[in-house]
């Protein structure tokens, strides 16, 4: 039996139809374990892509990985799990360590693939540029996918949610506020990404890159120094020290292209750099260039964009 | 308050990244290594302004050979009062994680901060796994740390957004960018350092839960396609029939 941790406080994320059509694909029957309060309803969706059972414990919050920990280990112990899924989003990164301690289970962590024939498993290494391939000596092996790596997939199906008590005790964690911007399409997750740097000159100027991200239903994003003089928030700076997203396909602005930026987005599937600079290092990383000015380009572009997207329907 | 900063050794961001013995092994010929950005930057430099402004003491621990010693006396230069070093080499983030749990049991730290990932393997491990060997709550991903007598006050990233959350010490945590900035070695530092005490201890028996059983580096990425800044609608067609991304 394969067992998947979700987080279904919001709903069912992108993040959660992906690690349970990775569990189906591995080919045993899939178990999911949850602890929020999402209805049936929803939760009974995830047949489609591959469940058969959802053990669902809505007494705990899970924002404390010692928590989440007691009620994975305790999901796996009843359906026997050989392996557990978790995204390696910023849950996975905090709980499937501690469930690797837990168990004695060898962690690959961030997946970015299926298993090879020999069994070992691809991992991102020296920050995207590079693979490892990890091979498991436990007998319980623990997967932490990198999201966006494999396309949720339906198949169709049914499953049935039951009430499951994972003895998880009390949280040690506080939660004293919580902050999400409204509506914001979250930066792992995307699978557009339009991105800018200093080129643009000032926040002002952001308009243009809004505008084609909201043509094409992206996310936005910036470079390490439009964040660190504020022009744009922490959260959106993708780079070494920022978030490392893997869109399908990211649009660069105005940013040069330096090795942490580049390790941030070298796992894209597409890149499109604009840059006035022909001789920018980022071009070298970039599918699709154009040399040229983003005030000019980026509203064509979206212009483009919109024309396109008329005649799809 | 007793800190214990774990770092890692890690190759300089500018390295080439290339496998010998059959793509089985990191080839470290050439390569600088550095105190991991994580580790160096947020973790150390944090726990020794919350020293400065608190009293206490902050400890180093790596596990490693004893080349490793190059990248522990920077640590000590940029301010920590002693280091340890575990004589193993690193196989896994659980060997690693366990090795320095074994040490860390019962020395009564009141924190144990790790950075949020190494820049060579990137597997966000190690904190978790010490978290749990050592039975105590852990905060991953912090991007600001306080503490108040036992309180420790963190703010850390979740999905979309972030959280501030409070527990009680100790407790382990991981750094993020946010919480510090870097700090350049002076002197005096680089003086001292020489002389600060760094112990060696034997390792404990145990097996890696993992194995690197290769690598291998991306296909080369074929030539920039350049396309004329006005026509537009040849990219958007290009990413539609072509790239298939919209």
């Amino acid at each position: 039996m394969n067992l998947v941790y979700i987080n279904s406080a919001n709903g069912l994320s992108k993040a959660a139809l992906e690690t349970v059509t990775y569990a189906k694909k591995l080919g045993a029957d899939v178990a999911v374990v949850t602890n929020a309060n999402a209805s049936a309803e929803t939760l009974t969706a995830l047949g489609n892509y591959g469940a058969s059972t959802i053990l669902q414990d809505t007494a705990i919050n899970g924002q404390d990985p010692s928590q989440l920990v007691k009620l994975v280990a305790a999901a796996a112990e009843k359906v026997g799990a050989s392996t557990i899924i978790f995204s390696h989003d910023l849950i996975g990164k905090a709980v499937a360590p501690r469930l690797s301690v837990r168990l004695k289970a060898g962690l690959v962590a961030g997946a970015v693939a299926l298993p090879e024939p020999d069994g070992s498993i691809r991992v991102n290494v020296f920050s995207g540029k590079a693979f490892g391939y990890v091979r498991v000596n436990s007998n319980t092996r623990i997967i932490s996918l990198l999201p966006n790596s494999i396309q949720p997939e339906q198949i169709g199906g049914n499953c049935s949610v039951e009430a499951f008590d994972g003895q998880a005790g009390s949280s040690n964690i506080v939660v004293k506020a919580t902050k999400k911007p409204e509506g914001a399409i979250p930066l792992p997750e995307a699978e557009l990404v339009v991105s800018a740097g200093r080129g643009l000159k000032g926040p002002e100027n952001w308009g243009v890159v809004e505008d084609l991200a909201t043509a094409l239903g992206a996310a936005t994003a910036c470079s390490r120094p439009v964040a660190d003089i504020g022009w744009r928030p922490h959260h959106e700076h993708v780079g070494q020290t920022g978030v490392a997203i893997r869109p399908n396909l990211y649009i660069a602005a105005g940013i040069s292209g330096a090795i942490q930026h580049l390790a941030g987005v070298n796992g894209s599937k597409v890149i499109v750099v604009i840059n006035t600079d022909a001789e920018a290092p980022f071009f070298k990383a970039a599918d699709y260039g154009i040399v040229g000015d983003a005030f000019e380009v980026l509203p064509r572009f979206t212009e483009a964009v919109k024309r396109f997207k008329a005649t799809q329907h | 308050m007793n800190i214990l900063v774990c770092i890692s050794k890690a190759p300089d961001t500018t390295s080439k990244i290339a496998f010998t013995n059959g793509n089985t092994q990191f080839d470290e010929n050439g390569v600088q290594y550095i105190v991991n950005p994580y580790d160096e930057w947020y973790a150390l430099v944090r726990a020794l302004e919350l020293k400065e402004a608190q009293g206490g003491n902050v400890t180093i621990i790596t596990v490693g050979g004893a080349a490793d010693d190059a990248v522990i006396r920077k640590a000590l230069a940029i301010g920590a009062d002693d280091a340890v070093r575990i004589d193993a080499s690193a196989t896994d983030a659980y060997f690693t994680a366990m090795q320095i749990a074994a040490y860390a049991e019962g020395k009564g730290f009141d924190l144990i901060l790790t950075g949020k990932e190494t820049i060579d393997y990137n597997g966000s491990q190690v904190g978790g796994m010490l978290a749990e060997a050592l039975n105590l709550p852990y905060i991953a991903i912090a991007t600001k740390l306080d503490v108040a007598g036992s309180t420790i006050s963190c703010e850390r990233e979740i999905v979309g957004g972030v959280q501030e959350v409070e527990v009680q010490a100790p407790a382990v945590v991981s750094c993020a960018k946010g919480m510090a900035e870097q700090r350049i070695p002076n002197m005096r530092g680089i003086m001292a350092a020489r002389t600060k005490p760094l112990t060696v201890v034997a390792p404990v028996a145990l097996d890696a839960l993992t194995t690197y059983s290769s690598y291998s580096l991306p296909a080369a990425k074929s030539s920039v396609k350049l396309i004329d800044p006005n026509n537009l609608d040849e990219l958007v067609a290009l990413l539609h029939n072509e790239a298939k991304v919209i």
